[in-house]
């Protein structure tokens, strides 16, 4: 991989009479990249998160970012890492900007109100910046939580769960600012459950199960490898076993043979064409169908396919 | 060290104290001034003279009374300030932020006791009103206030540090701190208690800081000065021992 900006080893996590949280990670994060980190809840993303920027003591392995070592260059690192936590921290009866300077001055960053005004104006915070945060929406300080971690010009953000609890609306309009970041150079490693946000925004993608990565890839390499396509043809007359002339196709019959079910291809567009093939085919046959209904899989499919693919290996 | 970084902490800090200024400043001052118009200047109008090395009554409470601030000031100033962060959840930025123990210290600690400062030389001010005390030491005096309130503000940090709810953050300050101070001669001079109450006075900590104290106002005291400076140097000293570790450990901090 060339030039990561980001590289874990073997990382672990035990915490004491606790489960294990990271049970040896290998990762790397390219420069300017978008790196979604899947899990569900429990997986490991926030502690894996955490032992890079600081908030947690790792039980094993190292972690090097920019090219030195986050432990020894403690104090070089954190300066270049920004991080927006999952929950809303911060001291509710603040203003607005005294908490963007008192993070970037925390960060070891001479006081530049011309920077504060634009991190603020960028998220649309700047008419609020003197009031209290408590008065703000639950949405404005979430934008407050990105001001802070903005204030000193990180050059890798780690964002853990950045649009949680937020309107779809204003998560669109995150997904915005993020990308508008990534194009000023930062590289950005977010954490989410949501997959439309990992589908529209990532370059890669990794999944993590139990402190473990199941899979990193380019986004599109991912969809390609293990994307499907289904399609569901809804029989006029039901049948009773699939006739040789559709054998070669991927399909089953289910609900006592009203339906004709399709499950194929790679992601490639493979399975579209295949689908119309087979609908010729079956016109062919004469076999007639009433409805057709065709969804390509997602991040999720892919997600949760993978998850319970690594669970019945260990359970076997 | 990271300068900007600890100012930051600091400027936060006292600001945040500024904000809630009749809790922070009005409060403490109203209360010890009523100490020293009940008992300095109403009933220490009638107690002898003699039996306070020849200080009125009123000027004996003044040091007893600083000390009784300064204590308990800088230490819920203290562990208030790095408590709340824990609670809200922001403690996250200072753990991720290029701040070691060194800017912590300056930053959390030296703004609770700027804080504790402030409130007591109000107090200072605020009692030449009722009472006519004089300072026989001044720059001892003021050197000795500050040692006492960045030692207790060290205190105070460890146990914001420790406590994992508003209770125990009040238990130390209220059920060992209050209680020693008003029985280290905050009001009275050991030499005027009997036996076996005047050597057991002696095993109370805070008698040797009221003394101190007391010595850089009056001259005189019920211990040597150089007691009281060297045990309040020396829990300094074993405050910033005790941080430097929990730091290095992430006790309470990391998890």
């Amino acid at each position: 991989m060339n030039d990561p900006i980001l590289e874990i080893r073997n990382l672990q996590k035990t915490y004491k009479n606790g489960p294990t949280a990271l049970g040896g990670v290998d990762l790397q994060i390219r420069k300017g990249e978008i790196f979604a980190l899947l899990g569900p809840n429990g997986a490991g993303k926030t502690t894996l998160i955490g032992a890079v920027c600081g908030l947690v003591n790792p039980t094993g392995g190292s972690i090097q970012a920019f090219g030195l070592d986050v432990n020894r260059h403690w104090r070089e690192v954190r300066c270049r890492i920004g991080l927006v936590p999952q929950e809303l921290s911060f001291d509710m009866f603040d203003k607005v900007i005294r908490q963007v300077r008192y993070s970037r001055g925390m960060f070891g960053c001479a006081p530049d109100e011309g920077r504060i005004e634009e991190v603020l104006k960028s998220l649309s915070l700047w008419d609020k910046r003197d009031e209290p945060i408590r008065k703000l929406s639950g949405g404005m300080k979430r934008r407050v939580m990105i001001a802070k971690a903005l204030a000193h010009d990180p050059e890798l953000l780690f964002l853990d769960e950045p649009t949680a609890g937020v309107d779809v609306e204003l998560r669109r309009d995150m997904w915005k600012q993020i990308e508008a970041l990534r194009e000023r150079g930062t590289t950005i490693i977010l954490t989410t459950h949501y997959i439309e946000e990992a589908e529209e925004m990532a370059d890669r993608v990794g999944v993590i199960n139990k402190g473990q990565i199941l899979l990193t890839d380019d986004k599109d390499a991912i969809m390609s490898q293990l994307g499907r396509t289904e399609a569901h043809f809804v029989l006029a007359d039901p049948l009773t076993e699939i006739p040789a002339a559709l054998a070669h196709y991927p399909v089953t019959l289910e609900q006592e043979g009203t339906h004709l079910v399709y499950r194929g291809g790679d992601g490639t567009g493979k399975g579209k064409r295949e689908v119309a093939e087979l609908a010729q085919d079956l016109t062919r046959n004469n076999i007639a169908y009433t409805e057709l209904d065709t969804r390509e899989s997602t991040l999720e499919d892919i997600f949760v396919g993978l998850v319970a693919e690594r669970e019945q290996e260990k359970a076997a | 060290m990271n300068i900007r970084g600890a100012f930051a902490i600091f400027k936060n800090e006292l600001q945040r104290f500024f904000r809630t200024v009749f809790g922070s400043i009005l409060s403490p001052v109203l209360t010890t001034s009523l100490y020293i118009v009940v008992f300095g200047a109403a009933i220490g109008s009638r107690m002898d003279p003699s039996m306070f090395g020849g200080a009125s009554y009123g000027a004996f409470i003044v040091p007893g009374l600083i000390m009784l601030t300064l204590l308990s000031e800088s230490t819920s100033n203290a562990s208030f300030g790095i408590y709340m962060p824990k609670f809200t959840g922001a403690i996250y930025e200072l753990l991720s932020a290029p701040v070691g123990v060194a800017e912590t210290i300056v930053g959390f600690v030296g703004a609770a006791a700027m804080k504790a400062l402030i409130i007591a030389g109000i107090i200072l001010l605020t009692a030449r009103i009722f009472v006519d005390y004089s300072i026989a030491h001044p720059f001892l005096a003021a050197g000795y206030i500050v040692l006492v309130a960045a030692a207790f503000a060290l205190f105070g940090f460890i146990l914001g540090l420790w406590a994992d709810g508003f209770e125990k953050l009040q238990i130390v300050p209220m059920l060992i701190l209050m209680p020693l101070t008003f029985l280290g001669g905050t009001f009275y001079s050991v030499q005027m208690l009997a036996e076996p109450w005047a050597t057991v006075a002696q095993f109370n900590p805070i008698f040797y800081l009221i003394n101190g104290l007391r010595w850089t106002f009056t001259g005189s005291s019920d211990v040597p000065i150089g007691i009281a400076f060297g045990f309040t140097l020396g829990f300094l000293i074993l405050c910033v021992g005790v941080i430097a570790y929990i730091f290095k450990t992430g006790w309470r901090l990391r998890e």
